[in-house]
This record gives C-alpha cells, sequence and structure tokens, in this order.
C-alpha cells in the first residue's frame, strides 16, 4: 500500500458578510496546488466550523472574514479548538484585517493573516512550510 | 493502538476522524485496527446515493439526515467528490449543504476525495463505512457522482442504492448510457417543480417494466421530491425502510452481503498477490530485466505474469 499524505483545508466563513469571492479563488488555488479544500459556505458559527475540521480531520482551518467581526469570531474558534485539544491545526485568516489587529491575532495563535492583494502563490507556500512542521 | 479502537467503538468524532484519514493515506498501522473493528460491524443501514452533478444529491442527503434525525436515528454521511487528475486537489463542497447537522453529536459528515488510485476508493470507502458503522450509527449515507466504475461499484455495495434523476437534464439516457440505471433500487427524481418531470417519470416506468420484475421481486419504487422545500424527503425514507424490510425477509440481504464481502476478497487478494509476485521477482532481481523482455517482445504480459505466479507457487 501506497502511503502518501494529501493536505487537507477547510474554508469557511464565519460570521454574517457574504462575500465569498476571495475564499473562493483561495480554494481553486488549494486545489490547484493539489490540497483537498473542503468549503463549507456562508455565515458559518465558530461551533460549525470547529466540528467540522474536527470531523474532516483537516491540517488547516482558513477564516474568510471582511465584515470587521474578526477580533470576537477568531478567538472564539482557536478557543473551542483547544476545547477539543485540536489546537495543533494552522489556523489562517484571510479578508480586510487592520494592521493593529495582526499582532492580537498572532497572539491567540493565528499562524497566517493574508490581507488584500495576497498572492494565492504565497498562500500555497506558506501553508506547505507551516503544516510540514506539524507532522 | 487499542486506543483507538476503543475511541472509534464509543464514537469519539476525533478517533473517527483520524482513521479514516489514516485509511485514505495508507497509513501502514491502520489494517491492524480495522481487523479489530470488523467483527464489531454488521448494525448499520447502508444507502448510496449517486446521480449527475447538480442533480441535488448533497440537498438530499441533507434532508434525509434531518428527518433520520426525527426518527431518533444516527447518521454517517461520506461525501466523494472528484480528484483532479491533473493536481491531485480536490474542491469537496457537499458540506455546504450539510452544516445545519454540524454541530449534532449523532451526525458525523465526511468529505473525500476520489484521489484516483484504481481500487483504492471503493477500499477507502468501504473502509469509511466499516469505521461508521463500528462507532454505532445506524444509518450510513455514502453520496457520489458514480462517473466511473469504482463509483458504480461502491454505491452498488450499499444495502440500499439509490439514483437520482432531475428532469430537464437529458441524463435519462446519459445514465443508461453509464449504466448505473441497473444499480438503482430506488429512483429519486428529484427538482420535481420543474418542467418534463412527467418525461422522466414515464421513461423510468418503461425501463422497469422492460426489465420485467417477478411478482415476489422487489421493482424499484420511482419517488419524486423537492429537496429543497422538503417535499417527498419522508415517502423515500420510508421506501428505504420498505427496502431494507424487504431484503430481511426475503434473504436478499445475505445475498448482498455475501456479495459485497466476496468482492472485497477478490480486490484484496488483487492488492496484495501483485505486491508478493512482484516483490519475489524483485528480490531474484529478475524484474526489470522481465519487463525489458516485454518491450523487445521477446515474451507477452500475460505468459510473464502466469510465469511469475507460477514461480511463486514453487517456491
Amino acid at each position: 500500500m501506497s502511503s502518501e499524505k494529501v493536505i487537507r483545508v477547510l474554508l469557511a466563513k464565519p460570521g454574517l458578510d457574504g462575500h465569498d469571492r476571495g475564499a473562493k479563488v483561495v480554494a481553486r488555488a488549494l486545489r490547484e496546488a493539489g490540497m483537498e479544500v473542503i468549503y463549507t459556505g456562508l455565515h458559518q458559527t465558530p461551533e460549525q466550523i470547529v466540528e467540522a475540521a474536527i470531523q474532516e480531520d483537516v491540517d488547516v482551518v482558513g477564516l474568510s472574514i471582511l465584515s470587521g467581526a474578526h477580533m470576537a469570531l477568531v478567538p472564539r474558534v482557536i478557543e473551542l479548538l483547544k476545547k477539543e485539544g485540536a489546537d495543533d491545526l494552522l489556523v489562517t485568516v484571510g479578508g480586510i484585517i487592520p494592521e493593529d489587529d495582526i499582532p492580537k491575532l498572532e497572539a491567540i495563535g493565528v499562524k497566517g493573516v493574508f490581507g488584500p492583494g495576497t498572492s494565492t502563490v504565497d498562500i500555497v507556500k506558506f501553508i506547505r512550510e507551516n503544516v510540514s512542521q506539524r507532522n | 493502538m487499542e486506543d483507538i479502537v476503543e475511541k472509534v467503538l464509543s464514537g469519539d468524532r476525533r478517533a473517527i476522524a483520524r482513521l479514516i484519514t489514516m485509511v485514505e493515506n495508507g497509513h501502514p498501522g491502520v489494517r491492524e485496527i480495522m481487523r479489530e473493528l470488523y467483527p464489531r460491524t454488521g448494525n448499520a443501514h447502508v444507502i448510496g446515493i449517486t446521480g449527475a452533478p447538480g442533480s441535488g444529491k448533497s440537498s438530499l442527503v441533507n434532508k434525509m439526515t434531518a428527518e433520520y434525525r426525527k426518527r431518533g436515528k444516527s447518521v454517517g454521511v461520506i461525501a466523494v467528490d472528484p480528484t483532479s487528475p491533473f493536481t491531485g486537489g480536490a474542491l469537496l463542497g457537499d458540506r455546504i449543504r450539510m452544516q445545519s447537522h454540524a454541530t449534532d453529536k449523532d451526525v458525523f459528515i465526511r468529505s473525500m476525495g476520489t484521489r484516483g488510485s484504481l481500487g483504492g476508493l471503493s477500499r477507502a470507502t468501504s473502509d469509511a463505512v466499516t469505521i461508521l458503522d463500528a462507532s454505532g450509527k445506524d444509518i450510513i449515507i455514502v453520496e457520489t457522482v458514480g462517473a466511473g466504475q469504482s463509483e458504480v461499484d461502491i454505491v452498488n455495495a450499499s444495502h440500499t442504492p439509490i439514483v437520482v434523476l432531475v428532469p430537464g437534464m437529458g441524463d435519462e439516457i446519459q445514465a443508461i448510457k453509464a449504466g448505473i440505471l441497473e444499480i438503482g433500487s430506488i429512483f429519486v427524481v428529484n427538482k420535481a417543480d420543474r418542467e418534463g418531470v412527467e418525461r422522466v417519470i414515464v421513461d423510468l416506468e418503461m425501463m422497469l417494466d422492460l426489465a420485467g420484475y417477478g411478482e415476489d421481486e422487489w421493482k424499484p419504487p420511482i419517488v419524486t421530491t423537492i429537496a429543497v422545500r422538503n417535499k417527498g424527503i419522508k415517502e423515500l425514507v420510508d421506501k428505504i425502510a420498505e427496502h431494507m424490510e424487504y431484503l430481511k425477509t426475503t434473504g436478499d440481504f445475505d445475498k448482498r452481503v455475501r456479495d459485497r464481502v466476496e468482492s472485497e476478497l477478490k480486490d484484496w487478494i488483487r492488492e496484495e498477490g501483485v505486491d508478493i509476485v512482484v516483490n519475489r521477482l524483485k528480490e531474484a532481481g529478475e524484474y526489470d530485466a522481465l519487463i525489458e523482455k516485454m518491450v523487445k517482445k521477446e515474451i507477452d504480459p500475460h505468459t510473464a505474469a502466469i510465469d511469475a505466479i507460477k514461480r511463486v507457487r514453487e517456491g
């Protein structure tokens, strides 16, 4: 039997904003890079996201937030992952995140914040480098 | 190792999820775990669902899951989506329609890419079914697009294979071409508020009449649904229960189980047998030379294979 690891990524849009263009572009890029992308769609609660991450046994959780509610939503996701003992997952955030908030997110365990204009090549590279550290 | 077995048997979601990943990745420790789990299976009703992209399978599975939960059943879902043969990546989007069940502890949903290796998909899904069965799920739904032989095999390996059609996609004929109509124990005509629904039903009825089912035989019923509006779901779930009743009372259940384990046995013999023969040839240092001989047309592949197997048998 051949043994090969495929990187699995959960992409989710927590909260109320309805703009998933960015998430879909990232989803495609990650698929093109040979990853399995589980997209959960819009309006997800942190509880739904964490449960999906566990059932899908993903390596990465990517949160796309454009509403400005990231300082409420992201800590909640991280807290729930910890509670489930799944805090070894790589958590990345994409969307509109003010400069000042980036260190705050990183302090609670987010490993990569991608703002507008980020190249998908960089995102792929970042995930590959940081996931391999986990395994 | 014992630990993960116990955890799966107790329904631990992380253990179930991790073990399915191990199965998908062909992790070396997995066979031992599966050996422990196998005797603890056989209690779930496994339902296979196939249909063209856009036929509303995910919405259907979502509403069926809700109906089963109302009836007090726990549910496992395996949603298979195609892997890109070019990049090896996959976009698994079936969960979008099922996320309302995400936080229900009695529902476990797993997305799987087809990943492309020959026969690997049927093995990975049948292992995933074994895992969910052992974890105590009452109902296991396997959903796939049904393109290609291994996906048809997966659905056919279920207790109750369901084929989903929709009006106006011209897929009555497409489905016959792909050979998936033969495997349906129940037919669902989804999106039944669309124009052309009678046409699909008439075509199906004609096909079923031609097949000539006997008096006591299960003649696949046709259920019309509008999944997004929750229409026809109760009827569908009732029919699925009726089908299981039929399987159990007629002994067809045992036959289906026998057929499935027989085909799994053959799959494994093929898989392991190839390894045994190839490894033996490689150990003897004859593998590359044999390939070279075939390239030069000094021996044909069939004769070469038979010779190789003979050599292994003689030790």
